[in-house]
């Protein structure tokens, strides 16, 4: 039980230090924390959803980064044709994400395995040149979100402490959410799925029901992400869906750990401060990162948080 | 006339390149059960390899060789240090651990050859126009790749469906374990694949060299188009790459050539120019969903065992 106990105490730790950043930053004058951390946590927000088909559904979706395109053109377009209300771009980048998740989810799901990684990888790629060849909207270069998203006065995006505070409120909310749902009985069916496929079907269950609805939970979620990082930056362009962004996620999710409710959170901290903090010490950090990424998968199990485990138990 | 001519022959040129590529892959794949995103990494130091070593040498077909040598070597030293300790292991790890040589690959090749792009210069008996049939020209060069391509495809149908190493192969991709029985040194037959399909994807990339620049990242694309070979062709099974890779060059090189005006004649010219460039880019993705909803498994899957 010792364990439980350290990765508890650092998850606690790593939350009260996303809250108090705000204060930090205040009292330091240290605006870039700030900026960086806004964007940390959205991504952690992509990465929780991703956890959501990975760590619990067993569905490695390698395409993830698609729903960050998609729920960020939703906000860039509609800007860019006039409707400013966040109370419509936000909704629309929702439903266009759960509409991209439903029509992907229905085709990859048909496969498995290596194949379900590659399909997955493959039409995230499709919506990254379909970005690409909106001329309209910027194509290649990406579009300029001049003003950010308008709540009529109840929150300031351009407020960087509301901003960032408004990010957080989004990661802790989906972060509930996937609790419950992890220990909802329709949770239950798809970790159970993750487990025995077959014997879940001898059962009784609609398999790809149940996995198609977690894949468009987890893709909405993930397209709230893209809303939030399109408000960020005040730009979204294709690079946003680019593959290696998909890896990024993926990484997140595993160095946290899989299947654990506050893994990802962790991943993306970790991941974005050590290439931060790398790419401040050489231009040239992926050379570092790479072979270290090598190294976890080889030799870390678990993630983050089965390490802490780990050590807590001795 | 002459246009559909010529966009056909770049299709096929296109696709024997894809096929070189995916080739690779899928022998690694079907032989290690090992995913390597790497792949298009080791396309990407063919062609700097090639433009590196034929700048230096002078001669480009010196270049090519060497560049050809250097990739088989980087493949089996890559396989030998990394990639060995991934077989058994999940398809998510190979997934991350390839994901990071990916990385690697990219910084270090800015690291050596900086930032920009470097260009392979054709030797002049390659850049001369060839009269394939009468009043229509093709250039030597994309006709030297399409021959080239040919007979590596037929050298390597012969290998492994022929010699005593090409049933090693084939034995070791059934039953690992039972060849390892049989006395078969598995480690050495897994470096040698390895090796082969780092040669194919670096004869690709020296090969594409000159057609496109060599740049940092042009192995990525070209990857994914190599996936979905795979997935239609079905994974495993190579003649399921030949044909799904003739089939994809084709698609995406006629789709480009040809949709702008197909679009223009339904559309007006303003949306058709719009829509084009998406559209063509999304056929061959539209194409692989066709397949996945009919034959999930893909067109040609490898015989089951």
């Amino acid at each position: 039980m010792k364990g439980l106990g350290a990765s508890k105490a650092v998850t606690a730790l790593m939350l009260a230090g996303l809250v108090l950043l705000p204060l930090y930053s205040q009292l330091s004058g240290n605006i870039f924390i700030l900026t960086l951390f806004t964007r940390i946590v959205i991504l952690a927000l992509a990465a929780a959803s991703l956890n959501l088909i990975m760590g619990y559904g067993g569905m490695m979706s390698f395409g993830h980064a698609a729903y960050l395109g998609i729920g960020g053109y939703a906000v860039g377009i509609l800007a860019q044709e006039g409707v400013g209300s966040g109370f419509i771009q936000f909704p629309v980048a929702l439903a266009a994400s759960a509409a991209y998740a439903l029509v992907i989810g229905a085709l990859s799901l048909r496969t498995r395995g290596v194949y379900f990684i590659m399909i997955t990888l493959a039409f995230a790629q499709m919506a990254y040149y379909v970005a690409s060849g909106l001329a309209r909207y910027g194509g290649d270069d990406g579009l300029t979100v001049y003003k950010r998203s308008d709540f009529s006065g109840l929150i300031n995006l351009s407020n960087r402490t509301q901003f960032y505070y408004l990010c957080l409120v989004c990661l802790l909310g989906v972060i509930f959410v996937i609790w419950r749902i992890a220990n909802s009985r329709f949770g239950l069916v798809v970790q159970g799925l993750r487990s025995n496929e077959q014997r879940m079907q001898a059962i009784g269950f609609p398999a790809k029901r149940y996995q198609l609805a977690c894949f468009v939970i987890s893709g909405t979620m993930c397209g709230l992400a893209g809303a939030l990082l399109a408000n960020n930056t005040d730009f979204v362009s294709p690079a946003v869906m680019y593959w290696t962004r998909s890896g990024d996620l993926m990484v997140m999710v595993i160095l946290g750990g899989m299947g654990t409710l506050f893994g990802p959170v962790m991943g993306a901290v970790v991941y974005l401060l050590l290439e931060e903090f790398l790419s401040q010490i050489t231009e040239y950090w992926a050379l570092i990162m790479g072979p270290l990424l090598l190294l976890i998968v080889l030799f870390g199990r678990g993630g983050i948080m089965g390490l802490l485990g780990r050590v807590g138990r001795g | 006339m002459l246009l559909v001519v010529e966009q056909f022959l770049n299709g096929l040129q296109f696709g024997l390149l894809l096929f070189l590529l995916a080739a690779g892959l899928t022998l690694v794949f079907g032989i290690m059960d090992l995913v390597n995103l790497a792949h298009g990494s080791l396309y990407m130091m063919g062609a700097y390899f090639a433009a590196t070593f034929a700048a230096w040498t002078g001669s480009f077909l010196l270049g090519a060789l060497l560049a050809l040598g250097a990739t088989l070597v980087l493949g089996i030293v890559l396989e030998m240090s990394a990639l060995r300790h991934l077989y058994g292991r999940d398809h998510l790890d190979h997934v991350l651990a390839t994901f990071g040589l990916i990385l690697f690959f990219n910084e270090a090749v800015r690291l050596i050859w900086g930032p920009a792009g470097l260009a392979l210069p054709l030797p002049a008996w390659l850049t001369v126009p060839v009269p394939i049939l009468p009043g229509i020209h093709y250039p030597a060069y994309r006709l030297a790749i399409i021959v080239v391509a040919l007979l590596v495809a037929l050298l390597l149908y012969l290998g492994v469906m022929r010699t005593r190493v090409g049933m090693l192969i084939r034995a070791g991709a059934s039953n690992r374990e039972m060849i390892g029985a049989l006395g078969i040194n598995i480690k050495l037959l897994y470096t040698l694949v390895f090796g082969l399909g780092a040669a194919l994807a670096g004869l690709a990339g020296l090969m594409q060299a000159p057609i496109l620049t060599v740049q940092i990242g042009m192995g990525e694309n070209i990857l994914i188009l190599a996936f979905v070979i795979i997935v239609i062709g079905g994974i495993g099974s190579i003649r399921g790459a030949f044909l799904a890779a003739i089939f994809v060059g084709m698609i995406d090189t006629l789709g480009r050539a040809f949709l702008p005006n197909l679009l223009r004649q339904v559309l007006s010219s303003t949306a058709a120019s719009t829509a084009a460039p998406a559209l063509s880019s999304m056929l061959i993705y539209l194409l692989m969903a066709i397949v996945l909803v009919v034959r999930p498994e893909g067109l040609f899957p490898a015989s089951r065992r």
